[in-house]
């Protein structure tokens, strides 16, 4: 089922390491996001699939076939840029009638392709435009059309979205994912919005200084963390030092004042992960105090302090009266919300 | 790892031994014991190096030089700091005008330029005096004093003379304490090119100088009129050498295509 | 409204306040005397009697009709566009090469190439007139040693061995021009037209050249215009024989002393040049305005 493989790929820049060990396998159709912060990476190894950099070591195979001996003209690839590297002297009909022209396209056939792709993009009507003379979004949709207008095996997007105003922005995703599905181009997204990879992509590969720290669907990437960076990277999280004790044959998890039965294999010391939008007020748990309640809309952010070091929860403004600032709280939350980490874990 | 092909990198070398070649071979042939040219030198000595001491004239032009290029380069500035701070920070009818005229030095040939001082200063009665010379190279050195601090005064933070204003300083003391130092840079780099310019003009100085005034590229220039020999070699390798200390320097201090692309400049005329 | 216009007026008071003095200075220096140098073309002039301040077209119609003069104009302008074909061909691909460089290299390199623009061009003909010099200077040695020239070629005082050395004075004005281009293109559209299938000979010819060409444009008007009015190369290697318009209208001033006549080269030198260098800078703006609106 393997389409694009990538098999412990390495790059290094003298002594400085970028990527390692980057092992991954993409099927056939899916939505790929690398997401981390910069300098983590993501955008290395994009590049040595694009064939712009050559891996120091591993291997990337398509199809079975070994990609990084076969030079970048030739691997017949989509891209979108960040910057969308439009060439500026040329119309946007002919910039996406460009690969078409080195892939030796019949003139008929390019120019139904070529208007096509741009109606695709939404675009038709603005074949004769120079791209300074364009907004950014649509210099975007140019650089789009002009990736997929090719029919790559693989559409890589670095950073697509990033030059375009919080709006815009939103549109193009929902955009972007319906032409991918519609195209079933298989896509690797470069991104450091965390939002923008959970709501584009089937799988998350999150990356942070050139190492993978978690593969998964978004879901997965968000409820179960499997590090301290992927709970912290992709929204905000509260971390409390937890341990387990053993009294009268019952194994219980304590946080301060919160407790719970612990789960099966846990011991010793651990941290505990909970989200601040799972958590509420009640009468028992984990003491502490409001320090600041801000309002935003749709939801109230509360800062506290707590027996545990501080914490922020994030309660929906249900129209409910919420507690004001100063009052004394107990934060409480479900076992299921809340993932253990790193002290002791047992498998 | 470079990107460049073979093909390029033999391109590349070849581009570079023509572009140094006609340098290196000067400070070559100076170095020679003999009496005459004699290429390839068979022996390094110091004899020509030594020998300038003996001929008043270059070390006088040498001198005059000096104290041309740093006299007309800093009163060059003195006019040049006001202007650039006028044509960065204000927008005025006639701007664009002003501006033009202040930069017309790099367009107008120096020849031209050169009759144009030779007949003014003629006119007016200081033909061939120093003074003259330094009035001269104060315009034609002017663009580039006044294109470097331009460009610092241009990419200056204004917010930051607000912040100093609001706390209390007055005109002059925000000038000094924040301005100045952070157009600097600019300053000093345009002191150094325009001195260089100064220091290496021939065209426009050939039509002034009179033999008290002569200027070393005008020694140079006529001594090489007459006849080429091992001193006027040792002359210019000096002149190279002088040169290159403050280009290293500009290179450091502001970067050399930065300095550079303030363009024109008295190359081969 | 009235806000607007009182900071108009404020801002145009300090702007001109503080470039006052230099406009003085310009105007005192250099629109006066230029002016006197075009009036004193127009000025009558004889070997006994000096300047007469008169004003007559004789030195213009001597210039006109006089062969002598076309021919040294013919030559100027033929030495000049020599000299910046010769800069561009060379010039560009090194550039190019040279902006493709990896860190401390091309640093280095473009000092060693835009460097001698400083260096003294007396010293800079100096080197070439030692290159050249007589039939067995290191030049013809190296052509002979290569088998590119059976016998010696004449440099000196030839207008051969005044463009090379022109072309050599002017190259880091064109790798420079070049340069600035290049450091203007995205690096990732080079990249773009790879993905896209382009050969590195492709991408070249159809995205990169296309893009640099008003910088390269705009540095051949720049070599153009400083070669026609070039002075210590056309003087030392092209001798007192071959002369060109800058080095006539020494002559004219210092040897025969007929400054009316000198002024009247200068001022139709200048004016060549204000008319070609306006008219192309419009033309390449007109012709590139649609790319970089």
């Amino acid at each position: 089922m393997s389409f694009l493989e990538l098999d412990r790929v390495g790059k290094s820049f003298g002594p400085n390491v970028a990527v390692e060990e980057f092992s991954l396998t993409v099927t056939k159709g899916e939505f790929i996001s690398f997401l981390g912060p910069s300098g983590c990476g993501k955008t290395t190894t994009l590049q040595m699939i694009a064939g712009f950099l050559d891996p120091s070591h591993g291997a990337i195979r398509l199809e079975g076939k070994d990609l990084v001996a076969t030079p970048p003209a030739k691997r017949g690839l989509g891209i979108v840029f960040q910057s969308y590297a439009l060439f500026p002297h040329m119309t946007a009909a002919e910039n996406v009638a460009f690969g078409l022209e080195m892939r030796n396209v019949a003139r008929s056939e390019r120019e139904e392709r070529v208007r096509a792709a741009l109606t695709l993009v939404g675009l038709a009507g603005y074949e004769d435009r120079h791209p300074r003379r364009m907004s950014g979004g649509q210099q975007q949709r140019v650089a789009l059309a002009r990736a997929l207008v090719i029919r790559p095996s693989v559409l890589l997007l670095d950073e697509p979205l990033s030059n375009l105003d919080a709006r815009l922005r939103e549109g193009m995703q929902i955009e972007l994912r319906q032409i991918q599905r519609n195209l079933g181009t298989t896509t690797i997204l470069v991104t450091h919005d965390q939002i923008e990879a959970m709501s584009l992509s089937d799988r998350i590969v999150v990356m942070s200084k050139g190492r993978i720290e978690q593969i998964g669907t978004p879901q997965e990437v968000y409820e179960q963390p499997a590090s301290a960076f992927v709970a912290q990277f992709l929204g905000k999280t509260n971390e409390f030092a937890a341990h387990v004790e053993r009294a009268a044959g019952q194994a219980r998890l304590l946080a301060g004042s919160w407790s719970a039965p612990a789960p099966a294999g846990v011991s010793g010391a651990v941290t505990l992960s909970v989200r601040p939008e799972r958590i509420s007020f009640g009468d028992t748990g984990l003491a502490g105090r409001i320090t600041s309640r801000i309002f935003q809309g749709n939801h109230w952010l509360f800062q506290c302090d707590t027996e545990c070091g501080p914490a922020i929860v994030i309660r929906q403004n249900d129209g409910q009266p919420q507690p004001e600032q100063g009052a004394a709280v107990h934060l409480n939350w479900q076992a299921a919300d809340m993932s253990l980490r790193a002290a002791r874990v047992a498998a | 790892m470079s990107r460049n092909g073979p093909v390029a990198l033999i391109f590349h070398t070849l581009f570079v031994v023509f572009m140094v070649a006609p340098i290196l071979v000067v400070c070559w042939v100076a170095f020679t014991p003999e009496g005459f040219l004699s290429i390839p030198i068979t022996q390094f000595s110091l004899r020509w190096f030594k020998a300038l001491a003996n001929y008043p004239e270059f070390v006088h032009a040498f001198g005059v030089s000096l104290w041309l290029g740093a006299l007309s380069s800093c009163i060059a500035l003195l006019f040049a700091v006001p202007a650039a701070l006028a044509l960065s920070r204000y927008r005025f009818r006639g701007r664009d005008a002003l501006s033009a005229l202040f930069l017309s030095p790099l367009m107008i040939p120096h020849v031209v330029l050169g009759i144009a001082f030779l007949r003014f200063f003629t006119a007016v009665g200081i033909g061939g005096t120093f003074v003259a010379l330094v009035i001269a190279h104060v315009v034609v050195v002017f663009p580039f004093a006044l294109r470097l601090t331009l460009a610092s005064a241009t990419g200056m933070d204004r917010s930051v003379e607000m912040a100093a204003i609001s706390l209390g300083a007055d005109g002059w003391t925000m000038f000094r304490r924040v301005t100045l130092p952070a157009i600097l840079p600019g300053i000093v780099s345009g002191w150094m090119l325009a001195f260089i310019q100064s220091f290496d003009d021939l065209t426009m100085t050939v039509f002034l100088a009179t033999p008290g005034t002569e200027t070393l590229p005008v020694r140079m220039f006529l001594y090489i009129q007459d006849n080429i020999d091992p001193l006027v070699t040792s002359v210019s390798a000096s002149v190279i050498a002088i040169t290159m200390t403050v280009l290293v320097l500009l290179d450091r201090l502001y970067g050399l295509d930065r300095v550079l692309t303030a363009k024109g400049g008295d190359a081969g005329r | 409204m009235s806000t607007t216009a009182t900071a108009d007026t404020s801002d145009a008071r300090a702007g001109l306040s503080l470039a006052l003095p230099a406009l003085m200075l310009f105007i005192g220096v250099v629109v006066i005397p230029l002016a006197m140098t075009v009036m004193l073309s127009f000025h009558d002039w004889g070997q006994y009697k000096g300047i007469e301040p008169v004003f007559i077209l004789k030195n213009w119609m001597e210039i006109i009709d006089d062969p002598y003069y076309l021919e040294m104009f013919w030559r100027t302008f033929r030495v000049a566009v020599l000299a910046t074909l010769i800069t561009a061909v060379f010039g560009v691909p090194e550039a190019y090469i040279l902006n493709r460089m990896q860190g401390p290299w091309k640093g280095l390199f473009l000092l060693v190439i835009i460097g001698p623009l400083l260096i003294s061009v007396v010293a800079r003909t100096l080197g070439w007139a030692l290159l050249f010099g007589g039939n067995n200077g290191l030049a013809n040695k190296l052509l002979m040693t290569l088998g590119l020239v059976d016998s010696p070629v004449r440099f000196m005082f030839t207008e051969t061995g005044m463009i090379i050395a022109l072309a050599h004075a002017m190259m880091p004005f064109m790798v420079l021009a070049v340069w600035t281009a290049l450091q203007r293109l995205d690096p990732q559209v080079e990249n773009a037209a790879l993905s896209l299938g382009a050969g590195s000979l492709t991408v070249v010819r159809r995205i990169v050249l296309p893009q640099i060409m008003p910088g390269v444009l705009s540095g051949a008007i720049i070599v153009f215009s400083l070669s026609a009015s070039a002075f210590a190369t056309p003087a030392i290697i092209g001798g007192r024989r071959l002369k060109v318009a800058a080095t006539l209208a020494y002559d004219e001033f210092l040897n025969t002393l007929n400054w009316p006549l000198g002024a009247a080269v200068a001022v139709l030198l200048l004016i060549a040049l204000v008319l070609i260098v306006v008219g192309s800078n419009a033309l390449i703006e007109r012709r590139y305005q649609e790319m970089f609106r």
